[in-house]
Parts: C-alpha cells; structure tokens; sequence
C-alpha cells in the first residue's frame, strides 16, 4: 500500500483505534495491581494516591483517559459502519470521536489539577 | 481455527464493544466525579464498600474487557505478525484470563 493510500482521517481512525487498544490493554494489568492495594488497607492506598499527584503522572493519566475515550468513540464508529447503512459521513465520525475523546481528557485535566 | 470459531470471536468482539460502549461511559462519568471530588482512600472505599451493584457492574466490565482484550490482540496478533496457529489462540486465551482474574481480584476487594 502506498503511503498516500494511507493518509486520510479513515486510515488514521484504524490507526488510532489499534495503538489505543494496545496501550489500554498494556496498561489493564498495572491499573488492577493499583486498585488491588486497597484489598491490603486504606494506607497502602493513600500511599499510592500521593504517588499519583506528581505532574508527570496527572499527565500519564490524561493520555490514557484520551487514549480510553478515543477508543470508546472509535468503536461506536466502527460499530456504527458495520451495522448501520450510513456510509457518507465517516470523516465527520472520524471528527467527532476525536473531538469528544480530546474532550473528555481535557474535563479529567481540569478536575484532576 | 475453523471459519465459524473465527466468526464466533468476530461476534464476541461486537458483543463485549456494546457492553463496554456503556461500561467505559459510565466509568469515564466516575473518573470525573472522584478526582473532582479529591482522591483518598477513605473517600474511594466509602464510595465502594459493601455496594452490590457496583461490584455486579465491575464484574460484568471486567468480563467484557478481558475477552475484548484477547480477542483484539489475537486480530492485531495475525495481522501484523506471522504467529498463527493454536499456540497463539491459547496465548490470547491466557492474556483474557489474566486479565479476568486480575480484573475480578481488584474489584471483589474494593466492592464487596
């Protein structure tokens, strides 16, 4: 496939929607540790907690809350292309769920600062 | 693997997207709610403790991402590698049942 074959919103959606899901499956296994602490007690939690309130990690967390969003939009999207007959918008759906997603994150900032 | 296993995991990877299109709205909404509340684990564990319908919630979220999960690698797996074959299957079998213990472990503790 050539590269200018590849450069349009639908490509970069698939695109997206892959490396989300790969980042969001990686990062399953640490957010479950994370969580599993409380099961020790409410220190160790707290402990965590303080941990997460670096700079660094506020943003980390923004990514994967994008990174989750931009995949839930991506999926509606593609659900919606393989289930419903609507074949003339798919670059205002590419807009859309990127749209929301950056949206999303951008609530998460604002509250988590 | 036969045509119709693989139309199976096809209508498996729909199946749990739906579940996991309202899952991840409703965790994404909590997301929200607690930092905008402030992070603590007592406030975490009053929210959590003892709630039988947040745990039905987690339990059923966590289901549905780890077969989602396994199945979106395998695909991602056999487009992207040459790695085909049972031994990739009972791979992407035992990613969804780590995932799914791991997953269960953390939400029975913070929920029940």
């Amino acid at each position: 496939m050539t590269w200018r074959a590849r450069n349009h919103p639908s490509y970069w959606a698939f695109a997206l929607h892959r490396v989300s899901g790969l980042l969001l499956a990686a990062f399953l296994p640490f957010h479950f540790w994370a969580l599993s602490t409380a099961i020790t007690g409410a220190a160790r939690l707290d402990a965590f907690l303080d941990w997460t309130r670096q700079p660094l990690v506020i943003s980390a967390e923004t990514g994967l809350v994008i990174l989750l969003a931009a995949h839930l939009t991506g999926g509606l999207r593609l659900l919606a292309l393989e289930f419903l007959a609507w074949p003339n918008w798919q670059k205002s759906a590419v807009g859309l769920s990127a749209g929301i997603s950056l949206a999303v994150g951008l609530l998460f900032l604002l509250n988590a600062l | 693997m036969t045509a119709r296993a693989e139309a199976s995991l096809w209508i498996v990877q729909r199946a749990t997207a739906v579940v996991l299109a309202l899952a991840v709205l409703v965790h994404l909404a909590t997301i929200v709610y607690a930092v905008r509340t402030g992070l603590s684990a007592v406030s975490v564990l009053a929210r959590t403790q003892g709630n039988p319908w947040w745990l039905g919630f987690y339990l059923v979220f966590v289901l549905a991402a780890a077969l989602h999960a396994g199945v979106g690698l395998r695909t991602i797996i056999r487009e992207m590698t040459p790695w085909r074959g049972p031994s990739l299957d009972i791979a992407a079998v035992c990613a969804s049942l780590f995932l799914l213990v791991a997953g269960w472990r953390a939400a029975i503790g913070l929920f029940a």
